[in-house]
């Protein structure tokens, strides 16, 4: 129990020096997942509506295996962006492995499927509403997927969150493809698998601690950007 | 494209039109002409399949079996030269303005033509006033309204609507009734269904029942509410439910 | 809220939000221009802290960078096979002659060694406290079938203990009953958390155990034994395998590392005044330059 406590005084304490440590991962885990739920989303978010309103042959198929993918394990991920850009693999050439970058790389195969699946289902009830019409009016089935994207932004933005809850708490991929190098590709995650490693639980608690507040905050900015939008009630 | 100055793709031809939804016949043989540049009414009980035939004359579905003919289109595609209004109005997240332009692009409306349109159709439905709202804050009679008037705004040679004003009450009811009949002035073919009795009786020109899938009757207004031949729209008239099925000399 | 409010509002949140990600994406992009290596190591090296206290000093000589990947051995051997890294530095000796051997290293350098011991409860209910050879503490064990807690992950550790197994009279470590010998599959620190948890035996490097704060009543045992000395070498990978390997920045450092000022500040790394290791590069090798 008196770990608990450690902890929270632990967390305290680093937060309220402004650990320059503490800052620099913090800076790292924001900026790989907040680039990778940005690409994934771009990605993501246009699959999932196209899956809404299309159907082609292989459509359940794609779907399946799509919200299969939402579970992928964040390490079997790593392991075949390793693999890609090793040097002994395809890409080896690029030198992107232990880098920020093939983290993000890692982290956007990782989010993708989840942002795409849970898009599809929001799209799929927007459009069961605005199907008949939008026909009735002529537009183009291009036109229409921009409709539902934009009509959609913030059920869209549940969507996006997910995916970055997903990127900001994983270290199976980050650690395999980023290596948890001091200084230039250790994350908060990799951080505190690290400090478990060398028995400091407290520290490791508290840095915990730390990344549930910061994605609280995320969150938060969020509903309170979203909040100023939220007008009328549908009848 | 403001297709009033377009040659009619009217009249508009039903041939044993048909629609199933597994071993169920929801419609069943239904066939008639309609060319007047008038309103067409179509009544019946609840479950009769008058959303389904409008849906099927629009477009928006394929019957099973038979035809539907826009004689008057020739080559073109009729589609541009229709609008439907639904029982629940579909509105876009966004301002009044901005819905009734979105239907105008879609229909490739010249950016520059599309302000004096917008503004127009708003004031003809009494909506000026909310051009810059958010759409959804509405009143749901608002809505419809804004509804109406984004179909008003295509000129459209045809109009659809199903059971407009189903939900609404009174004072908006008259509002839109009004538009309604400005639409049909200005040379709009209505074709409407509704369960409102007092309402048909209003705006029919022409009047077509509905029941159990078949149509029943087809006839001008007046001849229909006076003295209707077939008699399930007589006991319709008289207010009964119709609830009893009978049994048909001629397999469903 | 009048849409003056609302304007204020958003403004300052867009404001904000935009200087947060300005703040994010600037400020760590600061390390790159200067020269690095990557180094393939363990992470009982990592964990002990020994890198943290020589790489600084290494940097400040040479003005290059040492990024440390610290995993197991086995994944390490293998980074360096594939070319991701510059360096190898591990401690088990046959891995790294087969490493060299194969083509895939230059040349092996001794740099430093320890010590494995073997921690256990205070209990000890094996009663192995104190004995002098490790293959007779670990027969002991088996027959008492006491909790054993293996790495289980084929690093160097995981191979001295299978190789003191072997010495103990057990080929195989995979017939040993699970009640009580236990695979964990992971890296020192992970391990030893769980021998503490369960009041087990394991062997663990002197590195590692000296920084390791979650003992819960785990007490080194057994050492000493000539069996469990731990030697650490340094290899710098082949360029004719791998042509974009920074064979001169690597060279660099190898060199630094066997010089007298690299091995003195090994020898001058200590956890709470203990040495960690012990600098024993051959003093017959001639250098370029130094």
């Amino acid at each position: 129990m008196t770990d608990f406590g450690a902890a929270i005084s632990t967390a305290f304490a680093l937060v309220a020096n402004l650990d320059s440590d503490l800052l620099e991962v913090v800076l790292l885990s924001l900026k790989v997942s907040l680039s990778a739920v940005v690409i994934a989303s771009i990605i993501g978010l246009p699959i999932g509506a196209a899956l809404a309103l299309f159907r082609f042959p292989g459509r359940t198929v794609f779907v399946i295996i799509l919200n299969a993918f939402m579970g992928l394990p964040p390490v079997v991920i790593g392991l075949i962006v390793y693999l890609l850009l090793s040097r002994a693999g395809p890409f080896g050439v690029l030198g992107l492995l232990f880098t920020p970058t093939a983290m993000i790389i890692a982290q956007v195969l990782l989010i993708t499927p989840l942002i795409a699946a849970l898009a599809r289902q929001i799209m799929e009830t927007l459009w069961l509403e605005y199907e008949e019409q939008l026909r009735s009016l002529g537009t183009t089935p291009l036109r229409s997927l921009g409709v539902l994207l934009r009509d959609g932004r913030y059920s869209l933005m549940t969507a996006v969150l997910a995916g970055f809850g997903r990127a900001i708490a994983e270290v199976g991929a980050v650690m395999v493809v980023g290596g948890n190098i001091d200084h230039v590709t250790r994350v908060m995650t990799t951080s505190i698998a690290l400090e478990v490693s060398k028995g400091n639980l407290a520290l490791a608690l508290g840095l915990g601690i730390i990344l549930v507040i910061i994605s609280v905050l995320v969150n938060g900015l969020v509903y309170v950007l979203r909040g100023s939008h939220r007008q009328g009630v549908t009848p | 494209m403001i297709s009033a100055d377009a040659t009619s793709i009217l009249p508009l031809e039903l041939s044993g039109v048909s629609f199933s939804v597994g071993h169920q016949r929801l419609l069943k043989d239904v066939s008639c002409t309609l060319d007047a540049k008038d309103i067409s009414i179509i009544v019946g009980p609840n479950g009769a399949g008058k959303s389904l035939l409008l849906r099927l004359c629009h477009g928006l579905l394929e019957p099973s079996a038979g035809t539907i003919r826009w004689s008057g289109a020739g080559g073109r595609n009729p589609s541009p030269y229709q609008a439907m209004v639904f029982q629940r109005p579909v509105l876009l997240r966004r301002s009044v303005q901005a819905n009734i332009e979105f239907a105008l692009a879609s229909r490739n409306v010249p950016r520059r033509h599309r302000r004096t349109l917008v503004e127009e159709a708003l004031s003809r439905a009494g909506l000026s006033r909310f051009s810059k709202t958010s759409a959804r804050v509405l009143s749901f009679g608002e809505q419809q309204r804004l509804a109406l008037a984004r179909s008003w705004a295509l000129r459209p040679q045809v109009l659809f609507l199903d059971e407009p004003t189903a939900s609404i009450d009174p004072a908006g009811t008259h509002v839109i009734e009004e538009v309604i009949l400005a639409m049909k002035n200005e040379g709009t073919k209505i074709i409407m269904s509704t369960h409102d009795l007092g309402q048909a009786r209003r705006l029919a020109d022409e009047v077509m029942f509905i029941h159990r899938g078949r149509l029943m009757e087809k006839s001008a207004a007046p001849a229909f509410f006076t003295e209707p031949k077939n008699d399930l729209a007589q006991a319709f008239l008289r207010g009964e439910l119709l609830w009893w099925q009978r049994r048909e000399l001629t397999p469903p | 809220m009048t849409s003056m409010l609302i304007f204020i509002r958003r403004t300052f949140l867009t404001f904000s939000l935009s200087a947060a990600l300005a703040m994010i994406f600037a400020g760590t992009s600061a390390r790159t221009g200067v020269p690095f290596i990557i180094v393939a190591s363990t992470s009982s090296t990592q964990n002990s802290g020994l890198f943290d206290h020589i790489l600084p000093i290494f940097q400040e000589h040479s003005g290059i960078a040492v990024r440390v990947l610290a995993v197991g051995t086995g994944q390490a051997v293998r980074l360096a096979q594939n070319g991701d890294a510059d360096v190898l530095l591990v401690h088990h000796k046959p891995s790294e002659e087969k490493f060299v051997t194969e083509g895939f290293g230059v040349r092996r350098y001794d740099v430093m060694y320890n010590e494995f011991v073997m921690v256990g409860p205070a209990t000890d209910p094996a009663g192995v406290a104190g004995m002098a050879h490790a293959r007779a503490a670990l027969a002991k064990i088996a027959e008492s079938q006491a909790p054993f807690i293996s790495r289980g992950d084929d690093s160097g550790t995981h191979k001295r203990e299978k190789a003191l197994w072997l010495a103990a009279g057990i080929d195989d470590v995979g017939q040993l009953s699970p009640s009580w010998y236990r695979e964990a599959g992971s890296g020192m620190g992970a391990t030893l958390n769980i021998s503490a948890a369960m009041r087990a035996y394991t062997l663990v490097d002197t590195g590692t155990w000296l920084n390791f704060n979650n003992r819960l009543g785990l007490e080194v045992l057994v050492r000493g034994d000539p069996a469990l000395f731990n030697p650490y070498g340094v290899i710098l990978v082949n360029k004719e395998r791998h042509p974009h390997v920074k064979y001169d920045l690597g060279q660099r450092f190898i060199d630094w590392l066997i010089s007298p000022a690299g091995q003195a500040a090994i020898n001058a790394f200590t956890i709470n005044g203990e040495r960690a290791f012990t600098a024993d590069a051959r003093a017959d090798i001639v250098l370029p330059s130094e």
